[in-house]
């Protein structure tokens, strides 16, 4: 048992990653990650709703009317995600403006919608609760690594801080500034596509 | 103040695509984007709700849940999340219904995508521009003001999404031929293509109209 709980966190970390091999959640992924403080602050608060969310549904699942199971589950959601927006309001003003409306596009993520109706439906509270700090955490893992690039590359800083000495500036290096706009971003995570593919070759389509 | 509603609905349809700027509706757009027809078939559906679904959000937003609209003095808009999602899920619903007892064809053509729209970002995503558009200064060319606005806006965004769709299905069924990476096959090559899909678009952000 312990051991499948650990499969339940691990997997959707590595091998079975949301974003590059379930294919959930695309959309933010993309669009906070021109900068990384956001991509950070993006990447917890789904996985502290995903997490909190699956615990409620899993509580309540035998009590959910099938019909009704996909309004019920959005509720929740968007109980849980008014409650991060106003704590990033209250707390982090400045990120979550850069955030803008893809707080409460968390809502429709569908990192969400699949976690709970693939997994929280049918297993236990603290399974579903390890599922969803897995899954939360493989989504921010892309999104640090997509934000980290294109901050570097598209501005040479990290943070916000400029990490790429002057000198470099003085040879002749410029900002990419094509990084910071929306295309590089699907590029960047084709190439972690393409990278993870190329190690497991079970995920190769066709 | 016509021209102003051609300008919104342009840039809306190009500027501010849902896909290439802002990916929205990107979960759907790429699974279900492997040939034209079924594509077509969820554009429309897209573009539907977003008609249906926007004005009776922007009614919610100026009469009920903006700053001192039901009560003086009381600004109800951290409701909006809830409150929006409730609607666009009870209106797919509705309209599924709807589409079922009048139109049995177009019923079984869209059928499966219906209430997938429920959780496309695309709709929820126009809700909460529309939601930021409505506080802007009414001399800004994304200024919102009416419910004709409204609709305009949600009419251009849907078209941007369809075209953005159909696009990548009719080169997805062409790609089917080429010889890719076997790393990059599938999803790998769709992202590379929709990434410069989204470079192209990126030409019409200096229209000024």
């Amino acid at each position: 048992m312990a051991k499948k709980n650990k499969e339940t966190f691990l997997n959707p970390i590595g091998i079975n990653n949301p974003v590059t091999v379930q294919v959930l959640g695309i959309c933010s992924a993309l669009a906070v990650t021109a900068k990384l403080e956001p991509a950070i602050v993006m990447g917890i608060s789904v996985t502290i709703i995903v997490a909190f969310a699956n615990v409620i549904i899993s509580l309540l699942r035998n009590t959910i009317p099938n019909r009704i199971r996909i309004i019920v589950q959005l509720v929740v959601v968007a109980a849980l995600v008014t409650v991060v927006s106003e704590v990033l309001k209250a707390f982090a003003y400045d990120v979550s403006v850069q955030l803008s409306v893809y707080v409460g596009l968390i809502i429709t993520n569908c990192i969400l919608m699949g976690r709970l109706e693939a997994f929280a439906m049918q297993n236990g509270p603290w399974e579903s609760f390890l599922d969803g700090v897995g899954n939360g955490l493989g989504y921010a893992k892309i999104l640090v690594i997509v934000g980290f690039f294109r901050e570097l590359l598209g501005s040479g800083a990290l943070f916000g801080f400029r990490v790429i000495p002057q000198c470099v500036y003085d040879a002749g290096y410029l900002n990419n500034g094509l990084m910071l706009m929306p295309p590089m971003a699907l590029i960047i995570v084709a190439c972690i596509i393409w990278v993870q593919r190329s190690k497991n070759k079970d995920l190769q389509e066709k | 103040m016509e021209n102003n509603l051609l300008s919104l609905f342009v840039r809306s349809i190009f500027v501010d695509n849902m896909i290439f700027a802002f990916f929205l509706g990107m979960c759907s757009y790429l699974a279900v984007s492997k040939n034209v027809k079924t594509a077509l078939g969820l554009g429309v559906a897209v573009t539907f709700v977003l008609v249906v679904t926007l004005p009776v959000n922007y009614l919610l937003q100026t009469k009920v849940l903006g700053p001192d609209a039901l009560i003086e003095g009381v600004d109800l808009s951290f409701l909006s999340f809830i409150l929006f999602i409730a609607v666009i899920a009870g209106i797919v619903q509705l309209v599924e219904m709807i589409v079922e007892k009048y139109s049995p064809s177009l019923y079984a053509s869209l059928g499966i995508f219906l209430p997938l729209i429920a959780v496309n970002c695309a709709i929820m995503g126009a809700s909460l521009f529309m939601q930021q558009r409505i506080g802007l200064d009414p001399s800004n060319t994304q200024y919102i003001g009416g419910v004709t606005d409204a609709l305009v806006y949600a009419l251009g965004s849907g078209i941007g999404w369809l075209l953005a769709i159909v696009g990548l299905a009719a080169i997805r069924e062409k790609m089917a031929y080429s010889d890719v990476p076997a790393p990059l096959r599938g999803l790998g090559i769709t992202f590379i293509t929709v990434g410069l899909m989204a470079m192209a678009f990126m030409c019409f952000s200096g229209l000024k109209i």
